[in-house]
């Protein structure tokens, strides 16, 4: 009756093997990710080292990283080495992942900050600031406009574009209300249609059922006629 | 004592609020830490931002200068805490059951729902630092016509060319030190 969870792992699509890394490797190849990685594409080096180099995962794997990264609030390469640090050591892999990324710039920024404090009225410190500032605001554009290519692809996404960059941008709009509307809203545009989440569902319920078959048990009811089909057959 | 408290508000929320990344909060941090709580100037505000841009990794870890600029070391740690520890742990939540929705119709919709927010709100990050280091009415014209000019250029050539990007960033720190300074 109950059969070892071990057994199920067959019809997850979890990782197959994990490669075995051990936490102080882990958190050394993070910490040389968090130092290396100047002009901000730290996702791109994060793929060079823990696809290409490290191999600790595959692209598919890095891939659905990045994907809840981007759609969970917060920096996108602190929440990619949070879920890769998770998938590989669990919780403690997880904070070391996320300090290794994290430390070396937050200890070279602290130092800047202090030596910006020092020096605040010096012109030539503010000159050169002025120039590293024009650059970075280039380096934010350019990359807006390269995800903005990417992701707008209907008039709809214009809808919800030009009320989020006036209310936040122009009218300092604070963004827990702007969010609780727009998402909701946002959400619903793209919302999947009656034949998606039908097919959807059956998908499910011939997983549970196939579930249901590798457990040896009676498949219930409710997992379809398609299911209750299926284990007839046998 | 006070301002830590405060400070740990504004940055833990700022921290959940980050949807598809640190550039998005860039406006409300930039408000709440220079109008509401008036710890900042704009000026200063771009300025720590732009010292971010000149160290590696995430690009948002300035807030440890904020908190130092407004309450010491103690302000610089709890900031870096209160800026990350909510969003990653999350993440890690969020993480543990995101292959339970694979292939769900659902999930699909709200990351395609969440795209153009995140643009909308980018957008307004790139403003929010572009009013004071692109474009700043209290400037010399002369000042604001170079500091446009490395905007423009930057973006061009980061469209068009596969460059590091820190590379430039350090060439208009050089530009602004010999053509800003004198000016």
């Amino acid at each position: 009756m109950t059969q070892t969870t071990g057994e199920s792992i067959v019809v997850e699509p979890a990782p197959a093997q994990l490669p075995q890394v051990s936490l102080p490797r882990l958190f050394w190849v993070f910490f040389y990710i968090g130092a290396t990685s100047f002009g901000g594409g730290v996702i791109a080096y994060l793929r060079e080292h823990l696809v290409s180099r490290e191999k600790w995962l595959d692209e598919s794997h890095f891939l659905a990283a990045l994907e809840i990264g981007q759609t969970v609030p917060g920096l996108i390469s602190t929440n990619v080495s949070v879920i890769v640090g998770s998938r590989l050591r669990g919780v403690m892999g997880s904070i070391a992942a996320a300090v290794g990324t994290t430390l070396p710039g937050a200890i070279v920024v602290f130092i800047l900050g202090l030596l910006y404090t020092r020096f605040k009225g010096n012109p030539q410190v503010g000159a050169v600031l002025g120039g590293v500032g024009a650059a970075a605001v280039g380096l934010l554009l350019a990359v807006t406009i390269q995800i903005g290519r990417r992701e707008i692809k209907k008039w709809q996404d214009w809808v919800i574009l030009v009320p989020a960059f006036l209310l936040v941008g122009l009218f300092h709009i604070s963004l827990v209300p702007v969010l609780v509307v727009l998402a909701p809203i946002a959400i619903q545009l793209n919302r999947p249609d009656q034949d998606e989440i039908a097919a959807y569902h059956e998908k499910r319920a011939t997983y549970h059922a196939q579930l249901a078959e590798h457990h040896g048990k009676q498949a219930k009811h409710h997992f379809t006629v398609k299911g209750i089909r299926r284990h007839g057959h046998e | 004592m006070n301002k830590l408290i405060s400070l740990v508000n504004v940055f833990a929320l700022l921290s959940l609020l980050a949807v598809g990344g640190g550039t998005a909060v860039l406006p409300q941090m930039k408000h709440d830490t220079v109008t509401t709580h008036q710890w900042l100037t704009a000026e200063q505000f771009t300025d720590i931002y732009s010292l971010g841009q000149l160290a590696p990794g995430p690009n948002m870890n300035m807030v440890s200068v904020i908190g130092y600029h407004v309450a010491g070391m103690a302000g610089a740690v709890l900031v870096l805490l209160a800026f990350y520890v909510p969003s990653c742990t999350l993440v890690f939540a969020v993480g543990k059951f995101w292959d339970h929705f694979e292939g769900s119709p659902w999930r699909d919709a709200v990351q395609r729902g969440m795209a153009p927010i995140t643009i909308g709100l980018m957008t307004s990050g790139v403003y929010a630092i572009g009013r004071t280091a692109t474009i700043d009415i209290h400037r010399a014209l002369s000042s604001n016509a170079i500091t446009s000019a490395i905007t423009i250029a930057v973006t061009v050539i980061l469209l068009n060319r596969h460059i590091n990007p820190a590379l430039l960033i350090l060439l208009g720190g050089a530009i602004g030190w010999f053509v800003l300074g004198t000016g």
